[in-house]
């Protein structure tokens, strides 16, 4: 069994959850929002070529997807540390 | 060097390495068929997953499919991308912490009954086995277009390469296979793509030449792009929405859970040592798959360029009919392109009006392929585009084949009807399910149901709407009840059955559907292939609702879930069962 007492371990389960939801607002915003829902809008700017709603559907959104992943990995790291959480070796 | 023997070598090159692959990384354990005995680095895994993941649909279909779709195309670009995510956050860590061998395993034990781990092996089934079907024939064309052998001859070679590797190592013949697989299909993907970039653009970056000028002009790709396809009478490129806003957030969203509820895809991630590597191999996943997934636009865009210019060199000045090039003579024999002189003038006229459009098939799968020959690229490009294909559809295949034949041999054999097996005996088992799979998955190839049409629809649909929900929940409360998990399922697959079924006919057999295929009988006008989304809120909503009438699920279920959501202790199992 852990050796989390149950408060701890709520207190770990609820900043985990405060971070996806954080980074999920992020998740949607990049991909529903400005790929989606605001594509017409930003399609007025122009970056390059690239009108910006169409950059952010084809291109950006995946970017941004990458660094949310890699964000939220290593945040729970810090997280399971904190908490003394981590798996041993 | 012809091409047909240049492909020979570089496809049989690659076959080579498959089988080398087989004989050195064999399964001496249960623990190593379904998992690759859980020491995966969570980078290779990541390679493995991007191969896993990227089907015969992505290397060939998708890029095609953007280059008709335009901007309406980047739900799949968006959706078989942003899964990644709720992956990594929502699901993968938990299911690794709760460090099993299969996705129903997970399901049977939280929600603490037979019933529901035999629905989710169903629905396990079902979708994996759709899905193969579409690789299946993958490899089936590639072989015939590339290697001129006939559809099942090609068919039969695929299975037998499959059959070394996945019967022979399981899991960890597999995952070596999938990293040996992505290689080559990346390559295969990046080469042809840096090369079209550098010829239109001068930019050897695919992803930045998309949003360049065109050598010796001020022009940008993208607006001459718009001003072609509009002069041609289609809609405009970059704007061209997939039948509404709400259509297209539905797709996105569909594909987005779908792609997280697959078992496939889940099963990898039980592969890498600890919690903190299932997060950070679903970021590299994501790289690899990046890596094609942003290229694939670019390929998109410019091959569509391309096509129009060749037809109509300037303005008004249509492409010759004997003049046309050899690749358009390659095409033709298939079936895949053909040319029609309407107006009997010896010339092409290309255009969005059916009327006066000569070109009167364009198969949109012929894009990717077709690529290398219309920009006059050596032989070797072409000929590793055609070993890309099939590794595509090979590593994608053996995944599924083995998220089928262990749902077989572990979740009904070892932990429903026979629990007293030994693992040498279930290992066995699991090989013969693997060869069963293969032998089942072939014969579909060979002799396509009425539904293989439906595949995408439904294997996405059917994740989305029973797996992802059951696992969500299973993970993130302790409330839901094995009766609202069973009924959520049921809910979920049903109504989503339910609507592709009336629209695309009962089994996909067109004569019986009951509504129109395309039109106003769409529910908020959501086509069929985009409703996994509605579906998958059908399963929560019913879940929830049937968890608050029956009784509580038992404490050491309750154990089991506060206890996957910490890192901590991840070798310890809590549950007997």
């Amino acid at each position: 069994m852990s050796h989390l007492s149950e408060a701890s371990a709520r207190e770990y389960w609820r900043r985990n959850k405060a971070l996806m939801f954080k980074l999920g607002l992020i998740w949607f915003a990049v991909s529903f929002g400005c790929g989606v829902l605001l594509v017409d809008v930003l399609n007025q700017i122009h970056v390059g070529g690239y009108k910006l709603g169409f950059w952010f559907a084809q291109q950006g959104s995946i970017y941004t997807f990458i660094a949310l992943i890699f964000y939220y990995s290593r945040a729970m790291h810090n997280l399971d540390k904190e908490f003394n959480v981590e798996e041993r070796d | 060097m012809d091409l047909a023997f240049t492909t020979y070598l570089v496809v049989g090159f690659t076959f080579a390495i498959y089988i080398g692959i087989a004989i050195w990384a064999r399964a001496g354990s249960t623990k190593e068929f379904y998992i690759a005995g859980g020491g995966i680095h969570p980078i290779a895994n990541g390679m493995a997953t991007a191969a896993d993941w990227m089907s015969a649909a992505s290397f060939i279909g998708m890029a095609g499919l953007i280059a008709f779709m335009g901007y309406g195309g980047s739900v799949f670009l968006m959706g078989w991308t942003g899964g990644y995510v709720i992956l990594a956050m929502l699901l993968a860590p938990y299911l690794r912490k709760y460090g099993k061998f299969t996705v129903p395993e997970f399901i049977g034990d939280r929600f603490y009954s037979d019933a529901a781990r035999i629905v989710a092996v169903i629905c396990l089934i079902i979708c994996s086995v759709t899905y193969v079907i579409g690789q299946m024939k993958g490899i089936g064309v590639a072989f015939s277009r590339f290697l001129e052998t006939d559809y099942a001859t090609g068919l039969y070679t695929g299975m037998i390469i499959v059959f070394f590797y996945a019967v022979l190592g399981g899991m960890k013949g597999i995952t070596y296979t999938q990293i040996a697989q992505y290689c080559v299909l990346i390559l295969a993907y990046t080469i042809p793509a840096i090369f079209i970039s550098l010829q239109l653009t001068g930019n050897p970056i695919p992803q930045l030449g998309l949003g360049s000028t065109l050598v010796g002009t001020d022009t940008f790709l993208l607006d001459k792009l718009d001003q072609t396809v509009q002069m041609l009478g289609f809609p405009e490129y970059t704007t061209q929405t997939r039948i509404s806003t709400l259509n297209m957030f539905a797709f996105t969203a569909s594909l987005m859970i779908g792609t997280a509820g697959l078992p496939h895809v889940i099963i990898r991630f039980f592969t890498v040592p600890k919690v903190k590597d299932a997060r950070s191999s679903a970021g590299w996943a994501l790289v690899f798959i990046a890596i094609l997934y942003t290229t694939a636009p670019a390929v998109a865009g410019m091959a569509r360029l391309n096509i129009m210019q060749t037809i109509e060199p300037s303005p008004g000045q249509y492409l010759e009919l004997d003049k046309r090039p050899d690749w358009f003579r390659n095409w033709e024999k298939t079936g895949l392109l053909a040319i029609e002189d309407k107006n009997g003038d010896g010339r092409i006229q290309y255009s969005a009006d059916p009327e006066s459009n000569e070109l009167v098939t364009l198969d949109r799968d012929i894009l990717v392929l077709a690529n290398p020959e219309i920009a006059q690229l050596p032989n070797w490009v072409i000929a590793l585009v055609a070993a890309g294909g099939l590794a595509a559809a090979l590593s994608t295949a053996a995944g599924l084949l083995l998220a089928i034949s262990s749902a077989i041999s572990h979740d009904l054999l070892k932990s429903t009807f026979m629990p007293s097996i030994s693992e040498k005996a279930e290992l066995n088992a699991s090989r013969g399910a693997m060869a069963l799979a293969i032998a089942g998955a072939g014969y579909l190839g060979l002799h396509p149901p009425g539904f293989a049409a439906g595949t995408v629809a439904l294997a996405f649909g059917l994740a989305a709407s029973s797996l992802f929900p059951a696992l969500m929940m299973g993970i993130f409360s302790t409330r839901v009840t094995r009766e609202g998990a069973v009924g959520g399922m049921l809910a979920g697959i049903g109504i989503t059955l339910f609507y592709v079924f009336q629209h695309k006919g009962i089994m996909f057999v067109a004569d019986w559907r009951y509504l129109e295929d395309w039109g106003s009988n769409w529910f908020l006008g959501i086509e069929p292939n985009a409703f996994g989304v509605v579906g998958a809120m059908v399963n929560f909503a019913v879940a929830i609702a049937i968890s608050q009438w029956t009784p509580a699920p038992p404490q050491r279920v309750r154990d089991l879930v506060e206890d996957i959501r910490v890192p901590m202790g991840s070798d310890v199992v809590h549950v007997n069962h």
